[in-house]
């Protein structure tokens, strides 16, 4: 259990901080994302208050993405992956504390982030509630799932726009609950709690899920 | 077909099965070796004459057989889908509402079938790629992955060509086309997951885990696209399942689906027969490398 | 026959990407065999037939 939490906490630094840029460059980049927006669509507020819980977990996908190439890469090519693999702690614990430490770094900093950039895009109280709420609920998921092709790429030495395309429509079942109980507050009669909780029941078997075919991938690149 | 013809595949497949059964030699492998030692020496005769997949899942065996089977798969398939195309355009009605654009019909769901049984056959040799780490998995697996892909891209144009007249537009994010479109994307990530890599034992084992993945991850895509569609917008499309097609246009669609599934069947024997030789190719020239030759 | 052209387009484009993907398979054996049998001349043998040979 140490050893998880050591790793855990290991992972957040070094996804925080380390050599990857870390969480400021992913806020930066949501931060510009959201801006950008405004621009391709035009600053009517109507529109944008209509379309911001969509704007903002789109913002949220792309910046988790961020992180993804350098998790595993980065272990890999300096020989940590080889020294966790013979430790103690089993491969798919190791997928999972490196997911949940990249999460603290920048998953929960992007769900803390989007109540200031939903008032740049006029959202009402309610919707800001409901949008950070499924941030909060939904980004372990996202980064969960990103996990997966980390170690994928990791698994085969390669990066880059290669993990985007292979994560990206893994995420859609994510996107599509979370933004649907995020634009619940702004479309009335819209139900919030049901896609909510499935947004709750998608992330707890992305925990459960992402950690073993993580370690499955790993351990075919490493043989 | 003329009787001499059908005598030659039928004398074809009757040694196909002597030769999976270790009965027979193949007569011209394509790799041709200058004396094949007797199959005792390799100790791979099986002790039973009764043929069983084992003894299809060796490469060089796989070759053999599927030299002789390619003939027959194909001149049934190509049969099929003669009178298949002849019942699609001359017995098969045209549709009350939908007139004759129906007729796209049965090229548009064999297709579809096929892309998601292409899906589960991946599925299934992942399995065996994982499990049993076997070499015949791995060519399956990824001889299969764009055969998938075009089956998919065949289901999305057709598709989008019989929902213009009907629907006036070219695409509906309707479930069933996005979940298909989503099904593209993932052929698509693995086709190029496959490319980014040399060592293809590593790369099988690889995508056989994102294979696996997506398989648990398609119902989940299929059940939020649904809902995701029934919120954004009515089911006022068409729909084509039930009971509600007549005998006479279903008769014909299970035709061209028998059609469409053997061509399947014989494009990936051709596919996996390449994949093999590439296999050998790349041993050679690494061995010539090595050898300074 | 209503709307013929696009029955027609979609008989066409099947009739283009399965013979694309037929094309394509064929082309793809021919080089391969190509190779092969030019290794074949180089004498480069498969690691299995090398060690037939021993066994002889």
């Amino acid at each position: 259990m140490t050893a998880f939490l050591a790793l855990v906490g290991l992972s957040a630094r070094l996804s925080f901080g380390g050599r990857s840029g870390g969480a400021l460059v992913g806020l930066v980049f949501f931060l510009a994302v959201v801006v950008v927006v405004p621009f391709a669509v035009g600053p009517d507020m109507n529109l944008l208050s209509r379309i911001g819980p969509a704007v903002l977990w789109i913002g949220a996908l792309l910046a988790s993405l961020l992180v993804l190439d350098r998790l595993f890469g980065d272990d890999r090519s300096d020989g940590a992956l080889d020294l966790l693999r013979l430790s103690d702690l089993p491969l798919e614990l190791v997928a999972l504390a490196k997911g949940l430490g990249a999460w603290l770094a920048t998953g929960l900093p992007l769900a803390v982030a989007a109540p200031f950039l939903g008032l740049l895009l006029g959202l009402s109280p309610n919707t800001v509630l409901s949008t950070t709420a499924t941030l909060v609920v939904g980004t372990p998921a996202l980064t969960m799932i990103g996990t997966i092709g980390a170690a994928l790429m990791a698994a085969l030495g390669r990066g880059g726009v290669m993990i985007a395309v292979l994560v990206l429509p893994f995420t859609i079942p994510v996107l599509i609950f979370g933004v649907s109980a995020a634009a619940a507050p702004a479309m009335a009669p819209a139900p919030f709690l049901a896609p909510f909780l499935i947004l709750i029941a998608l992330t707890l078997a992305s925990l459960v899920i992402a950690p073993i075919a993580a370690a499955a991938a790993l351990r075919a690149g490493l043989d | 077909m003329t009787k001499k013809a059908f005598n030659k595949i039928a004398d074809g497949l009757t040694e196909a099965i002597a030769i999976a059964r270790g009965e027979a030699k193949p007569a011209h492998l394509s790799v041709p070796s200058d004396n094949p030692p007797p199959l005792k020496r390799r100790g791979i005769v099986p002790t039973t004459p009764s043929m069983s997949l084992v003894d299809l899942a060796n490469p060089t065996r796989f070759l053999g057989f599927s030299q002789r089977l390619l003939p027959f798969t194909w001149a049934v398939a190509l049969g099929l889908l003669a009178v298949g195309l002849y019942m699609a355009f001359f017995t098969a009605p045209a549709d009350y509402q939908q007139g004759d654009t129906v007729r796209i019909m049965f090229i548009h769901v064999p297709s579809a079938w096929l892309s998601m049984g292409c899906y589960g056959l991946m599925a299934i040799a992942s399995l065996g790629t994982l499990v049993w780490r076997h070499p015949l998995a791995d060519v399956t697996a990824k001889s299969a992955a764009p055969l998938g892909a075009a089956f998919t891209f065949l289901t999305l144009v057709t598709g989008s060509l019989w929902g213009k007249p009907m629907w006036g537009t070219w695409w509906v994010w309707d479930a069933r086309l996005t979940s298909e479109l989503v099904l593209l994307l993932m052929y698509l990530g693995l086709i190029a997951l496959w490319q980014a890599m040399d060592d293809q034992g590593r790369a099988a084992r690889v995508a056989a885990v994102l294979t696996l993945v997506g398989t648990i991850n398609l119902p989940i895509i299929k059940f939020s696209v649904d809902w995701w569609n029934t919120l954004h917008q009515p089911a006022s499309v068409l729909r084509l399942d039930g009971p509600t097609i007549d005998i006479s246009m279903l008769i014909p669609l299970f035709v061209m689906a028998g059609a469409f599934t053997l061509m399947f069947a014989a494009l990936l024997m051709m596919s996996m027969r390449n994949e093999i030789l590439r296999r050998r190719v790349r041993t050679m020239e690494l061995t010539a490398a090595g050898l300074g030759a | 026959m209503s709307h013929a052209g696009f029955i027609f387009a979609a008989y066409a484009m099947a009739v283009v990407v399965l013979a694309g993907v037929v094309g394509w398979i064929i082309a793809d054996g021919r080089a391969l065999r190509r190779r092969l049998a030019d290794l074949e001349v180089r004498g480069v043998r498969r690691r299995s037939d090398r060690r037939e040979e021993q066994a002889t």
